[in-house]
Parts: C-alpha cells; sequence; structure tokens
C-alpha cells in the first residue's frame, strides 16, 4: 500500500542557514526532570525524588533521525515530553534552532509547536473517538491559523494518501480503523503543520510484527523524502537500528553512550551497551548446516542480575555500578563523563570508567551474574 | 466455504500416544455481531520433554487454543469441537472437577502480565503454597517450605524473607519468577507460558529465557511457548508452528522453518522483522494488508487476500480450496514443493541478508 505513494514536495519553507542538514536543530542540555514523591499523614509531605532525567546532553540535526534506546523506567519518554514541552524541566536547557525554550511560556511556544510535533505510543488513547479522521487531522491547521490552499479538506485528502490511507475514509471515526492504520492517522497529523522535528514516542511498539513493519517503513520515507528530523524513542533494538543514523542508549536516567548507528551496534564500549544488545534474541534464517548439527553462536552472552534499581534513590557514582561485571570502588565514588574514549570514532560517546573491548563477538567465558541460572547452570555440568 | 472446512478438518493423522494430542480442534465463539471462529481445524502433538513454540499475530488464535486445553474458556459462549488429549485422556468433555485436579498440577500455566495473574491480596509464599497443599495434599508448614524452595530456585534472593512480601513489593522481573516458581511448584508434566516475557525489559527477558531452559532441563517438562516474537522462539523452541488466522500454517522443527521456510506468510513474517544483523539500508518488506476479521474469514486459504504468490498457483484454487497442514514438517500452502523452495532461495532469501 506504501509503496507506490506519491510524495509532495515539501512546501517552500523559510530557507534560512539553520535548515541545512547537518546543522544542529534540537540541542538540550544537562536536561533534569524529577518527579517529587508525596507521602506522610497527615500533612503530605515531599518525600523523595524520582530522577526519571538527571542531567542528559543530546543534539539532534536537521533531517536526522536520533534513536534514544533504554529499558523501561530509564527516562526516555519522560525525554520525550520534555522535548514537546509537554513537562515543565526541573533544570538544564533546551534550545530550538538556537531558540531558548527551557522555559518558554504558552505565547513564546506557539510558534515553535507547530514545528514540532509527537507521534504518541498507543494508537487507541491518542485519537479522539467523538471525532472523525478530518477533524482529527485539521484540527492542528485550524489552531495554528494555517491555511493550505484549496482547503483544509483538499490538505487532509492528501495527507491520508501520504500516509497510505484511502482519501475518501475523511469522514470515518477512529474506531472504523485498525490498530495500523490508526498509527497512520497519528502520523497524517503529525504531519500537517509541516514540521522540522517529529518526537516519535514508541510509534510502533503496540503493533503486530507484520503491521509493525509498514508503519516503520512508512516513518522512513517520511524522514526521508520530507526532510523531517525525527528523536525516535523505542525500546526495540533491532527497530532503532533500523531507522535511526545515531543512538543514544539510556539508563537509569542518564544517557550512558552516544554515537552513530555503527558505532553503538557494532563496537560498543559501556558494558551496559553490551549487555543490552546481547540480550536480544537472535533469528538465524536460511543459514547453511552445519556439521555437527548444532549452531554455534557468534554473539556474546551476558546475564545481568535483577532488575533495574528504583530512580528515586539510584546508586552513587555510575548508576550502572549495581549490576556490572566490572564495577569497583571508583565506580562508586566517581560519576564516570560521557566523553570520547581513546580508539573511538568522534561522536561516540561513552560514560565508563572501564570501557569494555569494542566488538560484540562471543567471548571465552560467558558472563552470567544471576544466581539462580549459575545454579542451575553449575548443576549442570 | 462449509464443504471445504470439512475437508480440511478430515485427514487426521494418527498419533494419538502422544504426550499431548490435538486432533481437528474447532473453537467458536458467540458475540453480538455473530460468532467468531477463532480457531478453525488445528492438529498438533507434544512429546514429554520438548517445547513447542507456537508463533502468530494477535488474533491467530494461539492463546485461545491454550486456554481451551487448561478448560479457561467461558462455556456460556464457546463451541468446542474435536478432541484434546492429555496421556490418553479427553479435556474437551471432561468435567470442570476433572480439570481442576490437572490445573497447576499437570498442566501449569505462565501468564503474560504477572501483575494482574498474581492476587494482590495474598503474599506471594502463599499463593505458591496453595497449588502445592491441594494437589500434594501436603501441610501447610511443608508447603510454605515448598515455596520458599522454589522461590530460591528461580532466583529470588534472600527467599524466606520474600516469600512474606505481596506481589506489589516484588519487581517486574521478580514477579514472572514468582509466576513461574508457582507454576512449576507441582512438578507439572506440561508448562504453557503464554508471552510469559513479552512484558518484560529485554536484559531480564533474556534471564527468564534462560532460566525456562535451565528449568526444563531439571523438571523434563513439556512446554508450549506462545510468542508473536520469532527471535523468542528461535531462542527456546525445538519444535514451531505458525499460527494465521485461527490454523496452522506451518510446522517442523526451528531449525528446518528457520533454515528454510515454505509459507508465504512466515515469509512475510521474517521479511517484515528488523533483525541486529540485517542490513540497516534495505527498506523492510511488510506484508500488505492486515489480518482478516474471524466474523467473516476469507474463503479458501485464509492468507490469500494478503499473499503475493497467488498469481503461481494459478488458477482459483487458493481462493476456493483450503490448503492442508501435514503431520511433519509442512506448510499448508498451495505451492508446490519445488515452488517453495526456488521462492524462498532465490526471493526471500536474498532480502534476508
Amino acid at each position: 500500500m506504501t509503496e507506490d505513494l506519491v510524495l509532495p514536495a515539501p512546501r517552500e519553507a523559510a530557507t534560512d542557514a539553520t535548515d541545512a542538514p547537518g546543522e544542529p536543530l534540537l540541542v538540550v542540555e544537562k536536561l533534569v526532570k524529577h518527579f517529587p514523591v508525596k507521602g506522610g499523614f497527615p500533612i503530605r509531605r515531599t518525600v523523595g525524588q524520582v530522577q526519571a532525567v538527571d542531567g542528559i546532553d543530546l543534539t539532534v540535526h536537521v533531517g536526522e533521525s536520533f534513536g534514544l534506546v533504554g529499558e523501561s523506567g530509564c527516562g526516555k519518554s519522560t525525554t520525550g515530553r520534555l522535548i514537546t514541552k509537554l513537562l515543565e524541566p526541573t533544570g538544564g536547557s533546551i534550545s530550538y534552532r538556537g531558540k531558548d525554550i527551557t522555559h518558554a511560556t504558552r505565547r513564546q511556544l506557539a510558534p515553535i509547536r507547530s514545528e514540532i510535533q509527537m507521534i504518541f505510543q498507543d494508537p487507541y488513547s491518542s485519537l479522539n473517538p467523538r471525532q472523525t479522521v478530518g477533524k482529527i487531522i485539521s484540527g492542528p491547521m485550524e489552531i495554528n491559523g494555517l491555511e493550505p490552499e484549496g482547503g483544509h479538506e483538499k490538505r487532509v485528502r492528501e495527507l491520508l494518501e501520504i500516509v497510505g490511507l484511502n482519501p475518501e475514509h475523511y469522514n470515518r471515526f477512529p474506531h472504523e480503523f485498525s490498530g495500523g492504520q490508526r498509527q497512520r492517522i497519528g502520523v497524517a497529523r503529525a504531519l500537517a503543520l509541516e514540521p522540522k522535528l517529529i518526537v516519535a514516542d514508541e510509534p510502533v511498539s503496540a503493533l503486530d510484527v507484520s503491521i509493525q513493519a509498514q508503519v516503520v517503513n512508512l516513518l522512513q520515507k517520511v524522514q526521508q523524502e520530507l526532510g523531517i528530523a525525527f528523536l525516535f524513542i523505542a525500546h526495540d533494538l533491532a527497530v532503532v537500528r533500523h531507522f535511526s543514523q545515531r543512538v543514544a542508549v539510556m539508563y537509569l536516567g542518564k544517557v550512558i553512550e552516544v554515537g552513530d548507528r555503527d558505532s553503538i551496534y557494532t563496537r560498543p564500549r559501556h558494558p551496559y551497551t553490551h549487555a543490552l544488545l546481547s540480550a536480544v534474541p537472535e533469528v538465524n534464517v536460511g543459514g547453511e548446516d552445519t556439521e555437527d548439527g548444532e549452531d554455534v553462536p557468534q554473539r556474546e552472552r551476558i546475564r545481568l542480575a535483577g532488575d533495574v534499581p528504583s530512580p528515586i534513590s539510584p546508586p552513587s557514582g555510575c548508576r550502572f555500578r549495581t549490576r556490572c561485571w566490572k564495577a569497583q570502588d571508583k565506580c562508586a565514588a566517581e560519576e564516570p563523563p560521557l566523553i570520547q574514549i581513546s580508539g573511538n570514532h568522534a561522536g561516540h560517546l561513552t560514560a565508563c570508567h572501564f570501557p569494555e573491548e569494542p566488538t560484540i563477538e562471543a567471548r571465552d567465558e560467558d558472563i552470567v551474574l544471576d544466581p539462580a541460572l549459575v545454579a542451575l547452570e553449575e548443576s549442570d555440568d | 466455504m462449509t464443504t471445504v472446512t470439512k475437508e480440511a478438518g478430515a485427514p487426521v493423522p494418527a498419533g494419538a500416544d502422544a504426550f499431548l494430542s490435538v486432533r481437528d480442534l474447532h473453537v467458536s465463539f458467540k458475540t453480538e455481531d455473530g460468532v467468531v471462529r477463532a480457531v478453525e481445524g488445528l492438529s498438533f502433538d507434544l512429546e514429554r520433554g520438548r517445547t513447542l513454540g507456537i508463533v502468530g499475530e494477535s488474533g491467530s488464535g494461539k492463546s485461545v487454543t491454550n486456554l481451551t486445553i487448561l478448560g479457561l474458556h467461558n462455556p456460556m459462549f464457546t463451541t468446542v469441537e474435536g478432541e484434546i488429549l492429555l496421556e490418553g485422556q479427553e479435556l474437551t468433555t471432561a468435567r470442570e472437577s476433572e480439570l481442576e485436579k490437572l490445573r497447576g498440577n499437570k498442566v501449569a500455566m505462565i501468564f503474560q502480565d504477572p501483575l494482574t495473574a498474581l492476587s494482590p491480596y495474598y503474599t506471594v509464599g502463599r499463593q505458591i503454597a496453595e497449588p502445592y497443599m491441594k494437589h500434594m495434599r501436603a501441610s501447610k508448614k511443608a508447603a510454605w517450605e515448598r515455596a520458599v524452595e522454589m522461590l530460591g530456585k528461580v532466583g529470588i534472593p534472600n527467599p524466606r524473607q520474600r516469600a512474606k512480601d505481596y506481589p506489589h513489593q516484588f519487581s517486574g522481573g521478580m514477579r514472572q519468577r514468582a509466576m513461574i516458581a508457582m507454576a512449576l511448584v507441582c512438578d507439572p508434566d506440561l508448562l504453557i507460558a503464554d508471552e510469559p516475557t513479552t512484558a518484560l525489559d529485554v536484559t531480564v527477558q533474556a534471564q527468564i529465557l534462560d532460566l525456562l531452559k535451565d528449568l526444563q532441563r531439571e523438571f523434563g517438562s513439556a512446554i508450549i511457548f506462545i510468542t508473536h516474537d520469532l527471535g523468542v522462539i528461535a531462542d527456546m523452541a525445538d519444535d514451531i508452528m505458525v499460527m494465521y488466522a485461527g490454523g496452522a500454517v506451518e510446522r517442523g522443527t526451528v531449525r528446518e522453518v528457520l533454515r528454510a521456510p515454505q509459507h508465504p506468510y512466515t515469509w512475510g513474517l521474517l521479511n517484515s522483522m528488523p533483525r541486529l544483523d540485517s542490513d540497516p539500508h534495505a527498506p523492510l518488506a511488510p506484508i500488505p494488508g492486515s489480518p482478516p476479521s474471524l466474523l467473516h474469514p476469507p474463503s479458501g486459504c485464509r492468507f490469500h487476500p494478503r499473499c503475493t504468490f497467488q498469481d503461481r498457483v494459478g488458477g482459483a484454487r487458493c481462493v476456493t480450496e483450503v490448503p492442508l497442514l501435514g503431520p511433519d514438517r509442512s506448510s499448508a500452502c498451495h505451492l508446490t514443493a519445488e515452488q517453495k523452495r526456488t521462492i524462498f532461495d532465490e526471493e526471500i532469501k536474498p532480502r534476508l541478508r
């Protein structure tokens, strides 16, 4: 369905220097978001802080797709909501095209809002069930006083065609569509204002595999042909690898490693990135038969112990140290800075005192930290 | 349509000596909109100690099949036809009291979401001890000891203390471990795991999958592992059954199916899945369209509206005739074996590199 669609040329945009590809579009510095935890009786006081995002630096360039990966609770969605200003940052700064928007008021934000759009995870709760598709997609245009040539309806039909839906569906309601089609409506709504940056928060994780691929392809087409920059937030490492040119890995509110796709996926240095990659189940499709009939795993096997610690009281120093096999006293005392480690490419930054070798080949010995696995595997031998 | 479905169910392979044997299973639900045919003509066997991976998208009937094995469907609205034999015992017509003796004892289940599957009202230890007390007629004390032992086995640190905790005091990974402990407490012969790692993070998922594999080696249970993730299946299962719109479309051992998949739907799944070792610049090749509504399933092969290889079969066979699935390595598709091989080698495989 998406294969043969024709994308119209992007509308004449204001062509100033900041629009050239490679220029920084969004710069985030030392961004912090703490949510207060209330408790106590009879007077409720703030008894702690959920340190959801704790000092992250990111730069998204014009027209690039930037991936943000991490496990649940690492702060990746909060980051997305801070950037779209759905949440007010506790500290740090966000600047969009050189303009500081960290604490901008509604009025100051109004002209920028149309340039930063969001696609949400759940295609069921992110569309108003009482509005028709036409109203959902033209809503942003009305609010922003955009008068496209030929009227709203023509533009909406155009957008529906871009995202691979039938323009005849203009008057239908969201419940008449399947999950994948709803997500397409969400994409059309985000495109309605011809944004420069789209923050996509897990846009495909609620969809089935075969539908997921359709939406990923659509987003990729939108990104490449309309030149829109994406902040792509997802937990699926393979999808992010497919979609993003640069990737940041988050753990407990910190960016622990950032770099271009190849650096992160084939030459990771942070132990957590290694663990994350080794945990992705692998399918060897159409492989040749080996003599002994056993597939020899070519990748390293790392099994961490336990879950991610609570962000209310994160570990001191390096936040990964409680699950890391290389942790030493220094890791508890001193927080590792996010820097370029010798041997890394430019732009590949890692926050670790004792980085790993830049390879994902199988090690001589598996790293298994889980006590139950150790016990069971020892009794096997 | 009706005559064709009868044909599909007709050839029943003899294999009644298997540990679990499902024969020509039909499950349908009455709803306000009409009858939903969730499972149609499904047959499979499972041997002791083996793991069968069932892979399929939402609505393919994979969960319904397994709820039916345990008799967990609502009998008010459900019609079940066919046979489910567990060691020769017929389960579809079994009385509720007989099923109760099986559940948690001989057959146990691990659900997707451990927070909703565990009761918030009782301690974790008590919930694990309960089936042991009921089925093994153990004393409260012995059952508690057993619960603590099981919690230790699944890797809960400090199990004696943690057994007194409530589910909300556990993290997501620990809850799923507690679920596994509960399922294994009576040493079941058959373990049904319905998307047990879907709600978990990838590093925790890897721990749980390894744990299940290691525990299976120790307990020797047969496992039915349901998931939508082919990667997880490749890691866990011995045999694969691919389901689509209420029926199995391809089966075989993991090696057979992943080395040389035969069904266009399996090809579509593999092609639409981004992998860590695939070329990131090549666009994904999704399956066009979306899964059919089971209120009005398509005639003939249920995959035909989305299949891009229909013209190679020739004629209208795909629309009129239901393709059959054999008992062993096979795929339910009208393409000839030769065609399947050449299409996979020449058109599908190069795209997967």
